[in-house]
């Protein structure tokens, strides 16, 4: 029991984080109908200058970890989402009358572009970083076997919480939100009725990007250690819970990050490590067999 | 007779005394990476091969001759070891102490087996070295399987009674090393609690620590590469494990202290034991440090190197490569700086080399 409730808290972690990343591919997906490979970058980058405003500022004397954290959450979201605006800009908007697989292919180009930026500019050795919030609480002690629910766990779901509550509102009662859906459903016809479509597919781009610095950050500050390559990894976790939970729909993402974290680590808990993956993919294989747009994906209507 | 013929037969009387005179000496080669990024171990290969060479002469050579050095560098570069590897042959030399990668002692030992050349490397770590070698490699270093044997021997030692977890990376050095200390282990009357395998690259390993603390683990054994080993020991303190980490050499590099931080204390993990420490280089490593240079690193192996070969030629009466080999090949201990030493029916060395060093407050030493 004890040990089922510390892996039910291992797996929940590591779903929220999937989830948040996540949320990033099916927003602009949700929006133009593209799966920009490029995500799980621009989440590594993300990482990369949370640690090096982190760095930074520690160099400069700031003891304070929460005045630390807030910064670094303004400077790596800031700085990302001009990362996402560039991106947007330069390889996706150029082709975005051209047949269906261009931005594919352009996206996964970028992709392998910010990869082997990171690992040019930042060198190929893992970065480490020294805890911030270290400790947490022991929930039960059974038998000897104490289950722990460290603080950065609890900062990394609220965060994720928190994150899909601010999205879901924005998508669903700002003005932005509507013009993000009337793009979503007709882009033509939005910008016959004075949706200015550029700007808004734009926005989505910065806002992703800015969501993914946030995912970098926790991704750091739990694990402590990044490379140039875990965006590729967590990449194409994050890809799966978007497609599971139902691609387009931002609920769906975090659902299907959790489901794909808490099958990991079930299987892991309970059967054998090396087959996680296996398990993970092959009831997305099965969902996908009986439910084809995921867990909380609306089927789409054939416009005649 | 002719004033021509008489310089001719001069001439051919010469080279004839020429000829006894280079017949009187051996030639003998050390080969390493004399250039490049690893030109410090080529330093310090030539100091070690010059100095036995010049022990072995002043106290009267082998079998009545003298030795003499040749020098070649590979740079640690394939291509390069196969054409020096054929230059030295052509000088008919009798023994190359040598290379230093194992990506060029391998294919230069398939050059030194076809022209009757002995092989001992010191440095070449890389089982398919001798495991796929000929009748002429030898080493007098390590293999990277032989920590195994040494880690599962003192797990079942120290850790007697203990609950001990093997993991590996399935990597071929990880799961290698897994296996062979699983061996080890099992055959000095203690059984793993867990064996498993993780996903090398990933960052979540909060799953198999949880299983491990369930388990109640005392003891990890990872078979697998720094940086997963320290975010192990990480996320295994974050869940209020104690435990201690044991590992391969792989974990002998600072950035493993970076990634596990205070949870790598008291990490154990094999390396290769300082032969300067070992009591029977006391006098070499004393000549060494009047010449005012420090025998480190692979020094003292290359004069082992020399040394045994040597001892085998005097033993065989001969420095015919097969012969020396047959001697060598033949188990018995060789006294040389680095210890008594025997060889196997390849040319591994049957005493492994390997101890264990201590991770304590961002330094490691010398268990």
């Amino acid at each position: 029991m004890a040990y089922a409730l510390q892996q039910l808290i291992n797996g929940v972690t590591l779903g929220m984080i999937y989830g948040l990343i996540a949320v990033g591919y099916t927003m602009v997906y949700g929006i133009i109908g593209m799966i920009n490979f490029a995500h799980g970058d621009v989440f590594m980058i993300g990482a990369f200058l949370s640690l090096i405003s982190l760095t930074l500022l520690s160099v400069l004397g700031l003891s304070s970890v929460p005045l630390a954290l807030a910064l670094t959450l303004v400077f790596a979201a800031g700085i990302a989402a001009l990362y996402g605006w560039t991106i947007e800009r330069v390889a996706y908007r150029p082709l975005r009358g051209s047949f269906r697989l261009a931005p594919l292919i352009s996206a996964i180009g970028m992709s392998i572009v910010l990869q082997n930026f990171a690992q040019v500019s930042q060198g190929a050795r893992v970065k480490p970083i020294a805890p911030l919030i270290p400790g947490g609480i022991q929930l039960m002690n059974v038998e000897g076997f104490a289950v722990q629910l460290s603080w950065m766990q609890i900062v990394i779901v609220v965060t994720t919480l928190a994150v899909l509550g601010v999205f879901t509102y924005l998508v669903s009662a700002t003005p932005l939100g509507r013009s993000m859906r009337a793009c979503e459903q007709d882009q033509k016809m939005a910008g016959l009725l004075g949706i200015d479509t550029d700007k808004t597919i734009s926005l989505t781009f910065v806002i992703g990007a800015a969501l993914a610095a946030v995912a970098g950050l926790m991704f750091l500050l739990y694990y402590g250690v990044i490379d140039f390559f875990i965006g590729f990894v967590a990449g194409v976790k994050a890809f799966t819970a978007a497609v599971l939970g139902g691609i387009g729909s931002l609920p769906g993402a975090v659902l299907g990050g959790l489901a794909i974290g808490l099958i990991e680590t079930f299987w892991s808990a309970y059967f054998s490590v090396q087959y996680k993956d296996v398990a993970a993919f092959s009831i997305l294989v099965i969902v996908l067999i009986f439910l084809p747009t995921g867990l909380l994906g609306r089927t789409d209507v054939e416009k005649v | 007779m002719s004033r021509r013929t008489l310089i001719a037969s001069a001439a051919v009387l010469a080279v004839t005394l020429a000829g006894a005179a280079a017949q009187a000496q051996i030639r003998i080669a050390t080969v390493g990476p004399m250039t490049g990024s690893y030109a410090a171990v080529g330093a310090q290969m030539k100091a070690g091969a010059e100095q036995a060479v010049a022990d072995i002469n002043k106290a009267g050579g082998v079998n009545g001759q003298q030795l003499v050095l040749e020098v070649g560098d590979d740079a640690c570069d394939p291509r390069q070891a196969v054409s020096v590897a054929n230059q030295m042959a052509s000088r008919k030399v009798a023994v190359v102490a040598g290379h230093y990668c194992s990506g060029s002692s391998i294919p230069a030992s398939k050059v030194y087996g076809e022209e009757g050349v002995l092989q001992i490397s010191p440095a070449s770590t890389n089982p398919a070295y001798t495991d796929k070698g000929g009748w002429n490699t030898f080493r007098v270093c390590g293999r990277d399987d032989q920590q195994g044997l040494v880690a599962g021997k003192y797990l079942a030692t120290t850790f007697k009674g203990k609950k001990i977890a093997i993991l590996h990376d399935n990597s071929a050095y990880g799961k290698g090393l897994a296996d062979e200390t699983k061996k080890s282990l099992n055959a000095n009357g203690a059984t793993e609690a867990l064996y498993a395998a993780y996903t090398p690259g990933e960052r979540d390993y909060s799953a198999i620590v949880s299983r491990m603390k369930q388990a109640g683990i005392d003891v990890i054994y990872v078979g697998g590469y720094h940086t997963e080993t320290g975010l192990i020991a990480r996320q295994a303190k974050e869940q209020g494990m104690n435990i201690t980490m044991v590992g391969g050499d792989a974990l002998v590099t600072n950035e493993f202290w970076q990634i596990a931080g205070p949870a790598g204390e008291n990490t154990l993990m094999t390396f290769p034991s300082d032969p300067r420490k070992r009591p029977t280089a006391a006098a070499a490593v004393a000549e060494f440090k009047a010449k005012g240079f420090d025998p480190e690193g692979y020094t003292l192996y290359t004069y082992g190197a020399i040394q045994i070969w040597a001892e085998a030629a005097k033993k065989a009466n001969s420095i015919d490569g097969k012969k020396v080999a047959d001697v060598l090949h033949g188990g018995q201990p060789w006294d040389s700086v680095l210890g008594q030493i025997s060889f196997d029916k390849k040319g591994d060395i049957t005493t492994a080399d390997y101890v264990f060093y201590v991770w304590k407050n961002g330094n490691y030493s010398e268990l």
